[in-house]
Parts: structure tokens; sequence; C-alpha cells
């Protein structure tokens, strides 16, 4: 099933997988090209730490006259207001996560469907078309979903999906689907999410149950399960650490997607319990505001939201590539490969 | 399947389960054909060979085009993978060949951490370090904050092809008399060749299309520049602009400019899977 390099980089399944061998053939040369060759090679690899780390010091020195300002009070208060220079990011932060919970709870179903019937169920002369489709949602720019968004998405909702969701299932009075049908909307906003985060997760989830070990399957439909049983009770709880990485990876995505958001959403201050309401995310809002900032507190505010969104994809990044790591290791164990 | 103990109520089950899946597969696919389908219909009736050759003209002007936007995303995607390329292919070749190093599971695991981060993250990154310091835009500036994030990509692809290199391969260069530097360089990456192209078209790929990181960094430009010291155009940020406008005949045009740059970027990965093919087909 190995189709070589990917649309999609899947963190590291198993470091130490393809083979037993730790011995670092090339560290026992000694000659002058030798060490120059490794010491070139060393440095390339020390650059991405530096990259990480020149991340980390530039946009925490340029969040720095924001947070000094406002303290913690940046992220729990809702006042935006340059021109009396009152900052508070909680709308921002707030719409980032429920746009993202939007994305991750119609595309988490369907990415796990699409994996589990790939790797399981799929007739051969399937198996590619499908996976390459999925896999080409990751290729599209987020200005193409966003362009794609302002002139098909947002007219569906406003014409069709709103009024039906609003007049004809009586859920208008409802205070997630109450007020006026825009369309730019955080309900287009998570829409347009879960269609993009929907071929990382599924990637990550496919490559995870492949590494389930045959093993795992045999024992369960030896003992009678039924394909849907053998998953459910034998594949999916081995796979399922892995999963959740796959998940998270997904979060890290729809937490951070900038151009589509900020073209459907909206872009207004304001937290509302409803869906059909505009809001900002953190991305959508430095997007937005960045050519037209007031004044240095003004940018270093929006400045201070990148720092926030930082802090928070990278945990959420951290964690995901631990847990499908998790997974991997568990099955090189069980294999003893 | 027929076993004894399988009831009808689990047969069910199982037929319900496993249609659900194939109805999945099914649903997942249409966004892509949806937005194809649209692109290329809306893309199509806009476009003309003005579009490739003219510059933008103001509202109400016909016959404008993105030349400039065409030229600058090449250039971007060109230093970018200047840049870039080196430092992922060398990183990848440190990851794959060091694997008993401490610093090997350090790299891998922030070259992951760093490939998801949002792209705005490394726009405003080359803004605080490259923008502001000198005063102004730079497409220069752009193209460094696309190579930040075409690193962590190639590093990670060029590990996994690396890694499939046998170790037969390098004993017997070595015990040809080959030196480590002259076996790593021309026997165990000229193995990996393919796959490492593959892995390279692929984040350029990803890099031509991203608009974010360009916002605060190379900023576009409604003139020609080729300038590497000057703000220059792109086509997302074209397509951008253009979209959020209020104009039906600039709505056309990012319409055409969404098709090019889709265009772009699927012909970078139909080269890379071709590679690909060819590569295994050869191989076996």
């Amino acid at each position: 099933m190995s189709e070589g390099v990917r649309d999609i980089v899947v963190p590291s399944i198993a470091p130490a997988a393809i083979d037993g061998e730790k011995r670092d053939w090339l560290e026992v040369g000694s000659g002058l090209a030798d060490r120059v060759y490794i010491g070139a090679i060393t440095a390339s690899a020390l650059v991405v730490p530096a990259i990480l780390g020149l991340i980390f010091v530039a946009v925490a020195i340029a969040a720095w006259p924001a947070l000094r300002t406002f303290g913690l009070a940046f992220v729990s208060t809702s006042v935006w207001n340059p021109v009396v220079g009152q900052f508070g990011a909680a709308p921002a932060i707030y719409g980032t996560i429920i746009s993202s919970i939007i994305a991750l709870v119609i595309a988490t179903p369907l990415a796990l469907g699409v994996a589990i019937f790939l790797v399981e169920f799929a007739p051969p002369w399937l198996r590619q078309p499908v996976a390459f489709t999925v896999d080409l949602l990751a290729a599209i720019p987020s200005v193409v979903y966003g362009l794609w968004g302002v002139f098909v998405l947002v007219p569906a909702l406003s014409e069709h999906v709103m009024p039906f969701i609003a007049d004809t299932l009586h859920l208008g009075n409802t205070p997630l689907f109450s007020g006026p049908a825009y369309g730019r909307s955080m309900l287009a906003a998570g829409l347009i999410l879960s269609i993009m985060v929907l071929p990382y997760i599924s990637a990550v989830t496919r490559e995870v149950l492949l590494a389930v070990p045959r093993s795992q399957r045999e024992a369960a439909l030896a003992l009678g399960a039924t394909r849907w049983e053998m998953i459910r009770d034998a594949v999916v709880p081995y796979a399922k650490s892995g999963i959740i990485g796959g998940i998270m990876l997904g979060l890290g995505r729809a937490l951070g997607e900038t151009m589509a958001v900020t073209m459907l959403i909206g872009n207004r201050h304001e937290i509302s319990a409803s869906l059909f309401a505009p809001g900002y995310t953190m991305a959508s809002l430095i997007a937005n505001e960045f050519s037209e900032a007031t004044g240095d507190l003004h940018l270093s505010a929006l400045m201070a939201v990148g720092f926030v969104l930082l802090l928070v994809t990278f945990a959420v990044n951290a964690l995901a590539r631990w847990l499908v790591w998790q997974t991997s290791r568990a099955s090189v164990a069980e294999t003893g490969k | 399947m027929s076993a004894v103990g399988v009831t009808r109520r689990r047969r069910v089950t199982n037929r319900v389960m496993v249609g659900t899946t194939y109805a999945a597969a099914a649903v997942a696919t249409i966004p892509l054909l949806a937005i194809l389908a649209y692109l290329v219909s809306r893309g199509m009736s806009a476009i003309s060979p003005d579009f490739f050759t003219n510059m933008p003209r103001p509202v109400g002007e016909a016959g404008g085009g993105m030349a400039n936007a065409i030229v600058g995303t090449l250039i971007l995607i060109g230093v970018a993978s200047l840049l870039g390329l080196p430092i992922g292919i060398g990183a990848g070749l440190y990851l794959a060949e060091r694997r008993g190093s401490k610093l090997t599971a350090l790299v891998r695991f922030l070259a992951d951490v760093l490939n998801g981060l949002p792209s705005i993250v490394m726009g405003i990154f080359a803004w605080q370090l490259l923008v502001r310091p000198v005063g102004h835009f730079s497409a220069l500036a752009g193209a460094i904050a696309l190579a930040a994030m075409m690193i962590p990509m190639v590093t990670r692809t060029t590990e996994e092809m690396v890694r499939l290199v046998p170790t037969a391969l390098r004993e017997a260069a070595l015990a040809l008399g080959y030196s480590r530097w002259r076996t790593s360089l021309t026997v165990v990456l000229r193995t990996a060749l393919g796959g490492i192209v593959t892995g390279a078209l692929i984040a350029m790929a990803r890099i031509a299309g991203e608009t974010a990181p360009l916002l605060f960094t190379s900023l576009g430009n409604q003139f020609w520049s080729t300038s590497l010291a000057q703000p220059i155009a792109a086509l997302p940020l074209q397509v951008y602009t253009y979209a959020l406008s209020p104009y039906d005949a600039w709505h056309a045009h990012a319409w055409a400019g969404a098709l090019v740059l889709v265009g772009i970027v699927f012909v970078i990965s139909l080269v890379a899977r071709i590679a690909t093919r060819r590569r295994y087909a050869a191989g076996d």
C-alpha cells in the first residue's frame, strides 16, 4: 500500500521501524571531506529548530507592547476598539474555537468513514481514485476555497440552507440559529473548514489503520466477529490514540486556517451564540486588519493575537504528533519489527 | 461469514455500517468535484491569451490580465525553492543517516510540529525579522517565509526516501573504497533521488497557493516588478483582492486567476506523481 511521497506529510508513523539498525555508519568517517559533509547536513538539520525558535522570538517581540499593556485581560475581554486603544481578543478566540468545533464535528465522522472504507472495504479499482480525490482536497489553495465559498457556498447558505433551518425546521427561534441569514457567518466558516481538514484527518487515520497488525483482524474474525465488529472491537481500539492524533492534527489546521475563513466568516468583533451570525477567528482578524492597522498598539495587538494562536497550535500539534507516535510504537513492539 | 453465531441483527448492522463507509467516501469526493466544476466553468469563460500577457487594468477597461502576478508567483516559488530545498534535503539526509543521534529525534519532532503551524504565523515571523527592520515589503521576505514552510516538509519526505535505501548499498560502496561523503551523495542520495524530487515538487505545489504569509511580506504589486527588494505581485494575493472587490469584471478575473493557480499546482503535483509511478515501475 505504500505509495511513496504523498501530498500530505503524515507525522512519522514509526521512527525506528524501518530496520533495527541504530548504529550510524556516517559517524565513523574521519577524513576532512567527511567531516565537512557531516557538518553541512548537521547545520541543515539545525535550521529546523532555529526556524521554530525564531518564530517564537519574532512573534513575541511583535506582540510584546500589547501584552505588556493589557496583560492577561487581553484574552478575556471583548472590546476591540482601535480608536480608544482598547484591545481584547475574546471574540476572536471564541470564534476560532466554535468554527473549529463545527469543522471537526462534520469532518471527523466523514474522514473516519473514508479511511475505514479505503483500508478495509474498498474494491481495489475504487481505492486509488477515491484516495487520490480526497488527498487532492489538501492541494487546493486556501484562497480558492475562499473564492468558491464567497460565490457558491454563501449564496447557497443564505438563500436555501439558512431559511430551511430557520423556517421549515422551525429552529429560527433557538439561540443557535437565530438572526438574519446573511450567509457570511460562523456556519459558513465551519463548513469550509470541514472540507479543508477532511483530507488531513483521513490521511493520518488511514496510515494508523494500516499500522494495525493483521493478527488483530484475523483473531477477531476467527472468533466469529463480522467485518464491522472486527473494526469496532479490534482495529479501532488498537489505533485509537493515532486516530485522536489525526483529529488533533486536523484541529491544528482548522485553528490556523486563514484565507478561506477571512473571506467567509463576516469579520465582526462580537460573541454571538447564533451560528448564522458573523464573527472573527484569530487568524482572520490578523489577516483582515493588518493592512489597515492604525497605530503601533493596534498592530501589536494583532501580533499578540498571533502569539496566542502560535502557542495554541504549537501545543495541539505537539500533542497530536505524540499520540500518533504512541500508536505506531505499540504496533512496532507488537509485530517485533 | 455464515458462522452459526452470527445473528440476523449483527448481519444487518454489519451491512449498514459497511454501507455507511461507502456513503462517507461518496460524500467526501463531492466537494472536490464541485469546486473543480465551478472553477473550470467560471474560470474558462474569463480566460483569454490577454490574461497571461496583459497587466491588470482599472475597473471598466477591458482586456486586463495578470501577467505580473503569474510571473511574481513563479519568481516566489523559484526563490523559495532555491533557499528551502538544499536545507530541507540536507536536514532529511541527517535524520535518515544519523538515526542514533539525539538531535535526530528532536529535529524530526520539531519538523512535524513546524509542518502543522499556521502559515500566517510564518508571515508574522518574516515580517518582524525582514520587513520591519528594512522599512518596506519585499519579494525576498515572502520567498523566505515560503522557504521556511518548505524546509520541514522536504526534510520529512527526504528522510522517508533515504531510509528506504538498503544498507547493503552503502556497504558495497564503502567496500569499493568510496569515502563516506561520496557514498552518501553519489550512492545513497542518487538512489533516493526520484522520491526526493517528488517530495520537493509537492512542497513547491503546496507553497504556490499560499496567501497568508504573503500579506505580511511581498504584499502584492499593481505594477510590473521582478525585483526581490520590492513588493511583488502574486496570483493568490490577486485572487483574494479581486474576489472581495465589488466589481463583476474583477470577480471574473478572480475565477480566471484561481484557475491558473490551481492549474500550476496540479501540473506540479501531476509531474510529481508521474515521477513516482515511473520510479516504481522501473524499480520493481
